[in-house]
Protein backbone atom coordinates (compact mmCIF):
# COMPACT_ATOMS: atom_id res chain seq x y z
CA UNK A 1 0.00 0.00 0.00
CA UNK A 2 1.55 3.31 -0.98
CA UNK A 3 1.61 5.77 1.45
CA UNK A 4 3.05 9.02 2.49
CA UNK A 5 5.40 7.89 5.00
CA UNK A 6 7.86 9.79 7.92
CA UNK A 7 10.51 7.95 8.12
CA UNK A 8 13.71 8.72 10.40
CA UNK A 9 17.39 9.54 9.57
CA UNK A 10 19.10 7.01 11.57
CA UNK A 11 22.38 7.31 9.75
CA UNK A 12 24.13 8.83 6.87
CA UNK A 13 27.47 8.17 5.86
CA UNK A 14 29.42 8.85 2.62
CA UNK A 15 30.24 5.50 0.81
CA UNK A 16 32.25 6.93 -2.08
CA UNK A 17 32.78 10.44 -3.37
CA UNK A 18 29.62 12.18 -3.21
CA UNK A 19 27.79 9.06 -3.23
CA UNK A 20 25.82 8.85 0.04
CA UNK A 21 23.86 6.25 2.31
CA UNK A 22 21.12 6.96 3.76
CA UNK A 23 18.97 4.51 6.59
CA UNK A 24 15.69 5.94 7.30
CA UNK A 25 13.13 4.00 9.72
CA UNK A 26 9.99 3.34 10.35
CA UNK A 27 6.84 2.10 9.29
CA UNK A 28 7.43 1.58 5.64
CA UNK A 29 8.67 -2.12 6.29
CA UNK A 30 5.67 -2.86 7.63
CA UNK A 31 4.21 -3.75 4.34
CA UNK A 32 5.92 -5.98 1.72
CA UNK A 33 8.77 -4.08 -0.10
CA UNK A 34 9.84 -5.82 -3.38
CA UNK A 35 13.41 -5.53 -4.94
CA UNK A 36 13.04 -2.83 -7.22
CA UNK A 37 10.55 -0.61 -5.91
CA UNK A 38 11.41 2.79 -5.65
CA UNK A 39 10.46 5.69 -3.27
CA UNK A 40 9.58 9.59 -3.93
CA UNK A 41 11.38 11.69 -1.10
CA UNK A 42 10.30 14.81 -0.07
CA UNK A 43 12.86 17.41 -0.27
CA UNK A 44 12.89 19.15 3.48
CA UNK A 45 12.79 22.78 2.08
CA UNK A 46 9.34 24.36 0.36
CA UNK A 47 11.28 25.33 -2.61
CA UNK A 48 11.58 22.64 -3.82
CA UNK A 49 8.60 20.91 -5.18
CA UNK A 50 9.04 17.97 -6.66
CA UNK A 51 10.17 14.70 -5.00
CA UNK A 52 12.95 12.86 -6.00
CA UNK A 53 12.97 9.38 -6.90
CA UNK A 54 15.60 6.82 -5.31
CA UNK A 55 15.52 3.01 -6.00
CA UNK A 56 15.70 0.84 -2.34
CA UNK A 57 19.15 0.00 -1.47
CA UNK A 58 18.27 -2.60 1.26
CA UNK A 59 14.81 -3.52 3.11
CA UNK A 60 15.46 -4.64 6.98
CA UNK A 61 12.24 -6.09 8.13
CA UNK A 62 13.84 -7.31 11.64
CA UNK A 63 15.22 -3.94 12.23
CA UNK A 64 12.34 -1.70 10.57
CA UNK A 65 14.25 0.25 8.27
CA UNK A 66 15.48 0.69 4.60
CA UNK A 67 18.40 2.12 3.01
CA UNK A 68 18.84 4.41 -0.19
CA UNK A 69 22.07 5.61 -2.09
CA UNK A 70 22.44 8.71 -3.93
CA UNK A 71 24.79 10.94 -5.44
CA UNK A 72 24.92 14.82 -4.77
CA UNK A 73 24.11 16.25 -8.39
CA UNK A 74 22.49 19.31 -7.14
CA UNK A 75 20.71 21.44 -4.96
CA UNK A 76 17.98 18.87 -3.18
CA UNK A 77 20.41 15.76 -3.14
CA UNK A 78 22.70 18.45 -0.87
CA UNK A 79 20.35 19.43 1.15
CA UNK A 80 19.65 15.60 1.46
CA UNK A 81 23.70 14.91 2.08
CA UNK A 82 23.28 17.48 5.59
CA UNK A 83 20.63 15.85 7.27
CA UNK A 84 22.21 13.73 10.22
CA UNK A 85 20.48 11.25 12.85
CA UNK A 86 17.39 12.63 14.07
CA UNK A 87 16.03 14.51 11.20
CA UNK A 88 12.62 13.35 9.51
CA UNK A 89 11.64 12.93 5.63
CA UNK A 90 8.38 12.59 3.69
CA UNK A 91 8.98 9.29 1.83
CA UNK A 92 5.96 8.44 -0.39
CA UNK A 93 6.38 4.28 -1.15
CA UNK A 94 6.89 1.75 -2.22
CA UNK A 95 6.46 2.73 -5.77
CA UNK A 96 6.36 0.69 -9.18
CA UNK A 97 7.04 -2.72 -9.48
CA UNK A 98 10.39 -4.89 -8.71
CA UNK A 99 12.43 -7.35 -10.49
CA UNK A 100 10.88 -10.11 -11.65
CA UNK A 101 12.43 -13.43 -10.32
CA UNK A 102 9.25 -15.79 -9.24
CA UNK A 103 9.96 -18.19 -13.11
CA UNK A 104 13.50 -18.52 -12.01
CA UNK A 105 14.31 -22.70 -11.25
CA UNK A 106 16.38 -23.69 -8.10
CA UNK A 107 19.90 -22.73 -7.82
CA UNK A 108 19.25 -20.45 -11.25
CA UNK A 109 22.35 -18.88 -12.60
CA UNK A 110 21.87 -14.72 -12.70
CA UNK A 111 23.63 -12.19 -14.05
CA UNK A 112 23.33 -8.99 -12.17
CA UNK A 113 24.40 -5.55 -14.19
CA UNK A 114 24.90 -2.37 -12.05
CA UNK A 115 26.27 1.06 -13.31
CA UNK A 116 27.32 3.86 -10.99
CA UNK A 117 24.54 4.85 -8.68
CA UNK A 118 21.70 2.74 -10.67
CA UNK A 119 23.53 -0.73 -8.34
CA UNK A 120 21.52 0.49 -5.35
CA UNK A 121 17.98 -1.39 -5.82
CA UNK A 122 20.20 -4.36 -7.62
CA UNK A 123 21.79 -4.64 -3.77
CA UNK A 124 18.78 -5.90 -2.17
CA UNK A 125 17.44 -7.96 -5.36
CA UNK A 126 20.82 -10.00 -4.85
CA UNK A 127 20.68 -10.70 -1.02
CA UNK A 128 17.13 -11.82 -1.43
CA UNK A 129 18.43 -14.19 -4.52
CA UNK A 130 21.61 -15.28 -2.76
CA UNK A 131 19.44 -16.23 0.22
CA UNK A 132 17.48 -18.13 -2.03
CA UNK A 133 20.11 -20.12 -2.69
CA UNK A 134 20.92 -18.96 -6.98
CA UNK A 135 24.03 -18.34 -8.26
CA UNK A 136 25.04 -15.00 -8.91
CA UNK A 137 27.66 -13.35 -10.75
CA UNK A 138 28.17 -9.49 -10.82
CA UNK A 139 29.11 -6.94 -13.31
CA UNK A 140 29.86 -3.39 -11.97
CA UNK A 141 30.79 -0.35 -13.73
CA UNK A 142 32.37 3.04 -12.37
CA UNK A 143 33.66 6.49 -13.93
CA UNK A 144 36.33 5.65 -11.53
CA UNK A 145 38.10 4.62 -8.38
CA UNK A 146 36.75 7.60 -6.15
CA UNK A 147 33.31 6.78 -7.39
CA UNK A 148 33.08 2.95 -6.63
CA UNK A 149 30.99 1.78 -3.63
CA UNK A 150 29.64 -1.55 -2.25
CA UNK A 151 31.88 -3.92 -4.08
CA UNK A 152 32.89 -5.70 -0.91
CA UNK A 153 29.07 -5.97 -0.19
CA UNK A 154 28.50 -7.60 -3.78
CA UNK A 155 31.29 -9.68 -3.60
CA UNK A 156 29.32 -11.74 -0.46
CA UNK A 157 26.67 -12.49 -3.05
CA UNK A 158 28.67 -13.90 -5.83
CA UNK A 159 31.63 -13.78 -8.41
CA UNK A 160 32.24 -9.86 -8.60
CA UNK A 161 34.13 -8.01 -10.89
CA UNK A 162 34.55 -4.34 -11.88
CA UNK A 163 35.41 -2.08 -14.39
CA UNK A 164 36.31 1.75 -14.81
CA UNK A 165 35.57 3.89 -17.25
CA UNK A 166 38.93 5.63 -16.70
CA UNK A 167 41.14 2.51 -15.64
CA UNK A 168 42.07 3.64 -12.37
CA UNK A 169 40.45 0.44 -10.74
CA UNK A 170 39.54 -2.64 -12.05
CA UNK A 171 39.08 -3.66 -16.10
CA UNK A 172 39.30 0.03 -18.03
CA UNK A 173 36.12 -0.14 -20.23
CA UNK A 174 32.46 -0.44 -20.63
CA UNK A 175 30.60 -2.90 -18.69
CA UNK A 176 29.98 -4.90 -21.76
CA UNK A 177 33.86 -5.45 -22.04
CA UNK A 178 33.84 -6.54 -18.41
CA UNK A 179 30.74 -9.19 -19.05
CA UNK A 180 32.39 -10.32 -22.62
CA UNK A 181 35.91 -11.10 -21.08
CA UNK A 182 34.74 -13.05 -17.95
CA UNK A 183 31.18 -13.31 -18.26
CA UNK A 184 30.63 -15.59 -21.17
CA UNK A 185 31.17 -19.32 -20.45
CA UNK A 186 27.53 -19.39 -18.66
CA UNK A 187 23.68 -19.11 -19.69
CA UNK A 188 22.14 -17.18 -17.56
CA UNK A 189 18.82 -17.52 -16.89
CA UNK A 190 17.84 -14.31 -15.96
CA UNK A 191 20.06 -10.71 -16.27
CA UNK A 192 18.81 -7.78 -14.24
CA UNK A 193 20.77 -4.34 -14.91
CA UNK A 194 20.16 -1.11 -13.25
CA UNK A 195 22.56 2.18 -15.09
CA UNK A 196 22.59 5.27 -16.85
CA UNK A 197 20.94 4.98 -20.07
CA UNK A 198 23.83 3.95 -22.38
CA UNK A 199 24.38 1.11 -20.24
CA UNK A 200 21.04 -0.09 -20.35
CA UNK A 201 21.08 0.25 -24.14
CA UNK A 202 24.04 -1.58 -24.45
CA UNK A 203 22.69 -4.52 -22.75
CA UNK A 204 19.55 -4.47 -24.32
CA UNK A 205 21.25 -4.83 -27.28
CA UNK A 206 24.00 -7.57 -25.77
CA UNK A 207 20.97 -9.66 -24.72
CA UNK A 208 18.72 -8.76 -27.36
CA UNK A 209 16.10 -12.00 -27.65
CA UNK A 210 16.75 -13.28 -24.31
CA UNK A 211 13.34 -14.53 -22.34
CA UNK A 212 14.58 -13.19 -18.98
CA UNK A 213 16.37 -9.73 -18.93
CA UNK A 214 15.66 -7.11 -17.39
CA UNK A 215 16.51 -3.10 -16.93
CA UNK A 216 15.21 -0.94 -14.08
CA UNK A 217 15.09 2.43 -16.30
CA UNK A 218 15.45 5.75 -14.85
CA UNK A 219 13.37 9.12 -15.86
CA UNK A 220 12.93 12.53 -14.92
CA UNK A 221 9.73 11.94 -12.88
CA UNK A 222 7.05 14.34 -10.94
CA UNK A 223 4.62 12.16 -9.11
CA UNK A 224 5.63 8.96 -8.68
CA UNK A 225 2.30 7.34 -8.85
CA UNK A 226 1.06 7.88 -12.40
CA UNK A 227 -0.77 10.80 -12.32
CA UNK A 228 1.12 13.53 -14.10
CA UNK A 229 2.44 11.30 -17.26
CA UNK A 230 6.03 12.83 -17.19
CA UNK A 231 7.99 9.79 -17.49
CA UNK A 232 6.47 7.98 -20.22
CA UNK A 233 8.59 6.08 -22.59
CA UNK A 234 6.68 4.18 -26.40
CA UNK A 235 6.93 0.82 -26.45
CA UNK A 236 8.93 -1.28 -28.92
CA UNK A 237 5.65 -2.96 -30.37
CA UNK A 238 4.64 0.69 -31.14
CA UNK A 239 7.57 2.71 -31.33
CA UNK A 240 6.01 6.23 -32.57
CA UNK A 241 2.36 5.91 -31.46
CA UNK A 242 -0.22 7.07 -28.55
CA UNK A 243 0.96 3.48 -26.65
CA UNK A 244 3.21 4.24 -23.66
CA UNK A 245 4.34 2.71 -20.40
CA UNK A 246 5.14 4.70 -17.52
CA UNK A 247 8.40 4.34 -15.71
CA UNK A 248 6.73 5.22 -12.06
CA UNK A 249 3.77 2.87 -12.20
CA UNK A 250 4.29 0.38 -15.19
CA UNK A 251 7.90 -0.09 -14.59
CA UNK A 252 10.80 1.20 -13.35
CA UNK A 253 11.94 -2.42 -14.27
CA UNK A 254 10.86 -3.64 -18.04
CA UNK A 255 12.14 -6.75 -19.90
CA UNK A 256 14.56 -5.28 -22.18
CA UNK A 257 12.18 -6.13 -25.37
CA UNK A 258 9.31 -4.08 -24.06
CA UNK A 259 9.97 -0.28 -24.10
CA UNK A 260 12.06 2.09 -26.02
CA UNK A 261 15.27 3.76 -23.75
CA UNK B 1 -26.45 25.29 3.29
CA UNK B 2 -23.51 23.54 4.69
CA UNK B 3 -20.60 25.02 5.65
CA UNK B 4 -18.16 23.96 3.01
CA UNK B 5 -20.99 23.30 -0.15
CA UNK B 6 -21.13 25.23 -3.14
CA UNK B 7 -24.03 25.21 -6.06
CA UNK B 8 -22.65 25.87 -9.62
CA UNK B 9 -23.64 25.53 -13.02
CA UNK B 10 -24.19 21.80 -13.14
CA UNK B 11 -21.96 21.26 -10.10
CA UNK B 12 -23.48 19.98 -6.66
CA UNK B 13 -19.93 20.86 -4.42
CA UNK B 14 -20.12 19.03 -1.08
CA UNK B 15 -17.06 21.37 -0.99
CA UNK B 16 -15.37 23.40 -3.10
CA UNK B 17 -12.23 21.44 -3.77
CA UNK B 18 -11.25 19.59 -6.88
CA UNK B 19 -7.85 18.32 -8.27
CA UNK B 20 -7.03 20.05 -11.21
CA UNK B 21 -7.04 18.25 -14.89
CA UNK B 22 -3.42 16.77 -15.67
CA UNK B 23 -2.70 16.60 -12.12
CA UNK B 24 -4.67 13.55 -11.10
CA UNK B 25 -5.40 11.48 -14.18
CA UNK B 26 -8.41 9.76 -14.80
CA UNK B 27 -8.83 9.03 -10.78
CA UNK B 28 -7.67 5.92 -11.32
CA UNK B 29 -4.22 6.22 -9.09
CA UNK B 30 -5.52 8.84 -6.19
CA UNK B 31 -8.90 6.28 -6.19
CA UNK B 32 -6.59 3.59 -4.80
CA UNK B 33 -4.90 5.82 -2.67
CA UNK B 34 -8.23 8.00 -0.87
CA UNK B 35 -12.01 8.02 -1.11
CA UNK B 36 -12.23 10.00 -4.33
CA UNK B 37 -16.29 10.71 -2.95
CA UNK B 38 -14.86 13.25 -0.31
CA UNK B 39 -13.84 15.91 -3.59
CA UNK B 40 -15.77 18.23 -4.47
CA UNK B 41 -15.42 17.00 -8.08
CA UNK B 42 -12.80 16.15 -9.73
CA UNK B 43 -11.55 17.39 -13.43
CA UNK B 44 -9.91 14.61 -15.39
CA UNK B 45 -6.95 15.22 -18.04
CA UNK B 46 -7.44 16.01 -21.46
CA UNK B 47 -9.28 14.55 -23.97
CA UNK B 48 -8.78 14.56 -27.43
CA UNK B 49 -10.50 13.41 -30.73
CA UNK B 50 -7.48 11.10 -31.43
CA UNK B 51 -5.17 9.14 -28.80
CA UNK B 52 -2.28 10.93 -27.95
CA UNK B 53 1.53 10.09 -26.90
CA UNK B 54 2.07 13.89 -26.32
CA UNK B 55 5.64 15.41 -26.07
CA UNK B 56 9.09 13.64 -26.29
CA UNK B 57 10.59 13.62 -22.49
CA UNK B 58 11.73 15.54 -20.59
CA UNK B 59 8.73 16.58 -19.66
CA UNK B 60 9.07 18.34 -16.42
CA UNK B 61 11.57 20.74 -14.32
CA UNK B 62 11.78 22.11 -11.27
CA UNK B 63 11.73 25.69 -10.59
CA UNK B 64 11.56 27.76 -7.39
CA UNK B 65 8.89 27.09 -5.89
CA UNK B 66 7.39 25.70 -9.11
CA UNK B 67 7.78 23.31 -12.15
CA UNK B 68 7.83 23.50 -15.78
CA UNK B 69 5.78 21.02 -17.34
CA UNK B 70 4.90 20.06 -21.40
CA UNK B 71 2.96 16.71 -21.06
CA UNK B 72 1.56 17.98 -24.37
CA UNK B 73 -1.94 16.39 -23.31
CA UNK B 74 -1.07 12.89 -23.32
CA UNK B 75 -3.99 11.29 -23.46
CA UNK B 76 -5.65 7.94 -24.91
CA UNK B 77 -8.45 9.60 -26.74
CA UNK B 78 -11.76 10.63 -25.81
CA UNK B 79 -13.59 6.94 -27.95
CA UNK B 80 -11.12 5.12 -24.70
CA UNK B 81 -11.95 7.58 -22.09
CA UNK B 82 -15.64 7.59 -22.84
CA UNK B 83 -15.71 3.69 -23.22
CA UNK B 84 -13.62 3.17 -20.07
CA UNK B 85 -11.82 5.43 -18.04
CA UNK B 86 -14.81 7.40 -17.02
CA UNK B 87 -17.49 4.26 -16.50
CA UNK B 88 -14.32 2.99 -14.09
CA UNK B 89 -14.24 6.09 -12.06
CA UNK B 90 -17.80 6.90 -12.06
CA UNK B 91 -18.82 3.13 -11.22
CA UNK B 92 -16.24 3.42 -8.10
CA UNK B 93 -17.16 6.99 -6.77
CA UNK B 94 -20.64 7.89 -7.70
CA UNK B 95 -21.30 10.82 -5.97
CA UNK B 96 -18.54 12.53 -7.45
CA UNK B 97 -19.10 15.03 -10.03
CA UNK B 98 -17.06 15.07 -13.05
CA UNK B 99 -15.21 17.46 -15.20
CA UNK B 100 -14.07 16.45 -18.17
CA UNK B 101 -11.14 18.19 -19.86
CA UNK B 102 -11.52 19.09 -23.71
CA UNK B 103 -8.63 19.68 -25.75
CA UNK B 104 -8.17 19.86 -29.68
CA UNK B 105 -6.23 21.53 -32.51
CA UNK B 106 -8.89 22.38 -34.44
CA UNK B 107 -12.88 23.82 -34.17
CA UNK B 108 -14.65 20.53 -35.32
CA UNK B 109 -12.09 18.50 -33.04
CA UNK B 110 -13.19 20.50 -29.67
CA UNK B 111 -17.21 19.79 -30.63
CA UNK B 112 -16.74 16.92 -31.77
CA UNK B 113 -15.19 15.80 -28.39
CA UNK B 114 -17.43 17.83 -26.42
CA UNK B 115 -20.48 16.54 -28.03
CA UNK B 116 -19.71 13.04 -27.06
CA UNK B 117 -18.38 13.36 -23.70
CA UNK B 118 -20.83 15.65 -22.31
CA UNK B 119 -23.16 12.91 -22.87
CA UNK B 120 -21.11 10.15 -20.94
CA UNK B 121 -22.77 8.93 -17.59
CA UNK B 122 -20.91 10.72 -14.69
CA UNK B 123 -20.25 13.68 -16.48
CA UNK B 124 -21.37 16.82 -14.60
CA UNK B 125 -19.08 19.79 -16.97
CA UNK B 126 -17.13 20.48 -19.31
CA UNK B 127 -13.84 22.40 -19.34
CA UNK B 128 -13.02 23.67 -22.68
CA UNK B 129 -9.04 23.53 -22.63
CA UNK B 130 -8.93 26.92 -24.90
CA UNK B 131 -5.40 27.18 -22.95
CA UNK B 132 -2.89 24.81 -22.97
CA UNK B 133 0.90 26.36 -23.85
CA UNK B 134 2.55 22.83 -24.76
CA UNK B 135 1.30 21.70 -28.28
CA UNK B 136 1.90 23.02 -31.53
CA UNK B 137 -1.27 23.88 -33.19
CA UNK B 138 -5.07 24.60 -31.30
CA UNK B 139 -4.81 25.12 -27.49
CA UNK B 140 -3.95 28.53 -26.44
CA UNK B 141 -3.59 29.46 -30.16
CA UNK B 142 -8.01 29.83 -29.30
CA UNK B 143 -7.43 31.02 -25.55
CA UNK B 144 -5.52 34.13 -26.83
CA UNK B 145 -7.02 35.59 -29.52
CA UNK B 146 -11.02 36.89 -28.31
CA UNK B 147 -12.63 35.79 -32.13
CA UNK B 148 -11.30 32.77 -31.82
CA UNK B 149 -12.39 32.02 -28.20
CA UNK B 150 -16.15 33.35 -28.46
CA UNK B 151 -16.29 31.06 -31.99
CA UNK B 152 -15.19 28.36 -30.06
CA UNK B 153 -17.03 28.69 -26.78
CA UNK B 154 -20.06 29.06 -28.93
CA UNK B 155 -19.63 25.96 -30.81
CA UNK B 156 -19.45 23.90 -27.81
CA UNK B 157 -21.71 25.28 -25.93
CA UNK B 158 -24.36 25.03 -28.59
CA UNK B 159 -23.40 20.68 -28.69
CA UNK B 160 -22.37 20.13 -25.17
CA UNK B 161 -25.29 18.14 -22.77
CA UNK B 162 -23.61 19.52 -19.61
CA UNK B 163 -22.34 23.10 -18.99
CA UNK B 164 -19.24 24.16 -20.08
CA UNK B 165 -16.35 26.16 -18.33
CA UNK B 166 -13.66 27.72 -20.23
CA UNK B 167 -10.16 27.44 -18.95
CA UNK B 168 -8.42 30.90 -20.00
CA UNK B 169 -4.66 31.14 -20.46
CA UNK B 170 -2.19 33.72 -18.00
CA UNK B 171 -0.40 33.98 -21.29
CA UNK B 172 -2.05 37.08 -22.53
CA UNK B 173 -1.89 41.01 -22.90
CA UNK B 174 -5.64 41.34 -21.28
CA UNK B 175 -7.60 38.65 -19.81
CA UNK B 176 -10.34 40.69 -19.47
CA UNK B 177 -10.89 41.38 -23.11
CA UNK B 178 -10.58 37.38 -23.88
CA UNK B 179 -13.46 36.59 -20.68
CA UNK B 180 -15.56 39.62 -21.75
CA UNK B 181 -15.17 37.50 -25.36
CA UNK B 182 -16.14 33.92 -24.25
CA UNK B 183 -18.88 35.65 -22.15
CA UNK B 184 -20.76 36.53 -24.84
CA UNK B 185 -21.46 32.83 -26.04
CA UNK B 186 -22.75 32.09 -22.67
CA UNK B 187 -20.76 29.52 -20.70
CA UNK B 188 -21.39 28.45 -17.77
CA UNK B 189 -18.20 29.85 -15.97
CA UNK B 190 -14.72 30.50 -16.15
CA UNK B 191 -11.49 27.97 -15.12
CA UNK B 192 -8.31 29.96 -14.33
CA UNK B 193 -5.07 30.19 -14.62
CA UNK B 194 -3.50 27.57 -16.79
CA UNK B 195 0.24 27.52 -16.48
CA UNK B 196 2.82 30.43 -17.54
CA UNK B 197 4.63 29.89 -20.35
CA UNK B 198 8.48 29.12 -19.23
CA UNK B 199 11.85 27.91 -19.87
CA UNK B 200 14.75 26.41 -18.22
CA UNK B 201 18.05 25.82 -19.27
CA UNK B 202 20.96 22.83 -18.29
CA UNK B 203 24.08 24.33 -17.25
CA UNK B 204 25.81 21.88 -18.79
CA UNK B 205 23.99 20.83 -21.74
CA UNK B 206 23.71 24.37 -23.01
CA UNK B 207 20.47 23.34 -23.98
CA UNK B 208 16.81 23.60 -22.54
CA UNK B 209 15.79 20.88 -19.95
CA UNK B 210 12.63 20.65 -21.48
CA UNK B 211 12.85 18.35 -24.45
CA UNK B 212 9.96 20.73 -25.57
CA UNK B 213 11.59 23.57 -24.65
CA UNK B 214 9.22 25.59 -23.42
CA UNK B 215 6.67 24.46 -21.16
CA UNK B 216 3.94 25.63 -18.60
CA UNK B 217 4.97 27.28 -15.26
CA UNK B 218 2.94 25.85 -12.04
CA UNK B 219 3.26 25.28 -8.16
CA UNK B 220 3.15 27.88 -5.40
CA UNK B 221 5.56 30.72 -7.25
CA UNK B 222 1.68 30.99 -10.09
CA UNK B 223 -0.23 31.92 -7.07
CA UNK B 224 -0.01 35.77 -7.10
CA UNK B 225 -0.61 35.88 -10.64
CA UNK B 226 -3.52 33.60 -10.25
CA UNK B 227 -5.10 35.74 -7.72
CA UNK B 228 -4.56 38.75 -10.14
CA UNK B 229 -6.14 37.20 -13.09
CA UNK B 230 -9.39 36.01 -11.14
CA UNK B 231 -9.94 39.42 -9.21
CA UNK B 232 -9.42 40.68 -13.60
CA UNK B 233 -11.82 38.58 -14.73
CA UNK B 234 -14.29 38.95 -11.86
CA UNK B 235 -14.19 42.41 -11.96
CA UNK B 236 -15.79 42.32 -15.75
CA UNK B 237 -17.61 39.17 -15.06
CA UNK B 238 -20.04 37.59 -13.10
CA UNK B 239 -19.89 34.18 -14.19
CA UNK B 240 -19.12 31.28 -11.57
CA UNK B 241 -15.09 30.93 -11.70
CA UNK B 242 -13.03 27.65 -10.55
CA UNK B 243 -10.34 29.18 -9.50
CA UNK B 244 -6.76 27.35 -9.72
CA UNK B 245 -2.87 28.29 -9.78
CA UNK B 246 -0.40 27.36 -6.97
CA UNK B 247 -2.85 26.10 -4.42
CA UNK B 248 -1.68 24.14 -1.69
CA UNK B 249 -3.28 24.83 1.30
CA UNK B 250 -6.71 26.10 3.12
CA UNK B 251 -5.45 29.40 3.62
CA UNK B 252 -4.62 29.74 -0.25
CA UNK B 253 -8.19 28.29 -0.89
CA UNK B 254 -9.83 31.04 0.94
CA UNK B 255 -7.76 33.75 -0.73
CA UNK B 256 -8.96 32.54 -4.12
CA UNK B 257 -12.40 33.11 -2.95
CA UNK B 258 -11.86 36.48 -2.29
CA UNK B 259 -10.10 37.23 -5.22
CA UNK B 260 -13.44 36.12 -7.20
CA UNK B 261 -13.26 32.25 -7.19
CA UNK B 262 -16.52 30.29 -5.94
CA UNK B 263 -14.54 26.60 -6.53
CA UNK B 264 -10.84 25.89 -6.77
CA UNK B 265 -8.66 23.52 -7.81
CA UNK B 266 -5.61 21.68 -6.80
CA UNK B 267 -3.15 20.51 -9.27
CA UNK B 268 0.79 20.84 -8.55
CA UNK B 269 -0.17 20.20 -4.83
CA UNK B 270 -0.96 16.71 -5.80
CA UNK B 271 1.93 16.07 -7.43
CA UNK B 272 4.20 16.91 -4.45
CA UNK B 273 1.58 15.56 -2.28
CA UNK B 274 -1.29 12.55 -3.55
CA UNK B 275 -3.05 12.98 -0.05
CA UNK B 276 -3.42 17.39 -0.75
CA UNK B 277 -6.86 17.49 -1.85
CA UNK B 278 -8.24 15.45 1.27
CA UNK B 279 -5.57 17.49 3.60
CA UNK B 280 -7.07 20.82 2.36
CA UNK B 281 -10.82 19.39 3.00
CA UNK B 282 -10.17 18.58 6.16
CA UNK B 283 -7.90 22.09 6.86
CA UNK B 284 -10.64 24.22 5.61
CA UNK B 285 -13.41 24.12 8.62
CA UNK B 286 -10.67 25.32 11.69
CA UNK B 287 -9.35 27.50 9.32
CA UNK B 288 -12.48 29.16 8.29
CA UNK B 289 -13.55 29.42 12.05
CA UNK B 290 -10.52 31.81 12.79
CA UNK B 291 -11.08 33.85 10.24
CA UNK B 292 -15.00 33.84 10.74
CA UNK B 293 -16.59 32.57 7.42
CA UNK B 294 -19.21 30.78 8.77
CA UNK B 295 -19.52 28.99 5.24
CA UNK B 296 -17.61 29.06 1.50
CA UNK B 297 -21.12 30.64 0.21
CA UNK B 298 -21.05 33.01 2.80
CA UNK B 299 -17.48 34.02 1.79
CA UNK B 300 -18.96 34.19 -1.51
CA UNK B 301 -22.09 36.32 -0.75
CA UNK B 302 -19.65 38.81 0.99
CA UNK B 303 -17.83 39.37 -2.00
CA UNK B 304 -20.26 39.81 -4.14
CA UNK B 305 -21.18 42.96 -2.08
CA UNK B 306 -18.00 44.41 -1.43
CA UNK B 307 -15.63 43.69 -4.44
CA UNK B 308 -13.75 46.70 -5.93
CA UNK B 309 -13.94 46.71 -9.48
Amino acid sequence: MIKDYTLTVTNQIEVADTIYELTLAGAITKDPIAAGQFVNVKIPNPAYILRRPFGIAEVNVAQGYIKLIYRVVGDGTQILAQLSKGATLNVLGPLGHGFPSEFLNQNADVLIIGGGTGLPPLYELSRRLYHEGHHLDIALGFPNKQRIFYEAKMSQFGHTMVSTDDGSYGLQGTIIDLIDQNFTDKSYQAIYACGPRGLELAVSAHFKGHPHAYISAEARMACGIGICNACVLHTTADTSGATNKKVCTDGPVFHINEVVL
Amino acid sequence: MTTLGVQLPGLDLKNPIMPASGCCGFGEELGNLYDLNQLGAIMIKAATSKPRFGNPTPRVAETPQGMLNAIGLQNPGVATIVAEKIPKLHAKFKDLPIIANVAGSAQADYVAVCDQISRAPGVSAIELNISCPNVAHGGMEFGVDPTAAFELTKACVNVSAVPIYVKLSPNVTDIREIAKAVAMAQPAGFTLINTLVGMRFDLTTRQAILANQTGGLSGPAVLPVALRLIHQVRSVCDLPIIGMGGVTCAEDVLEMIIAGADAVAIGTANLTDPFACPEIITALPAVMAKYHISSIESLIHERKGKLVK
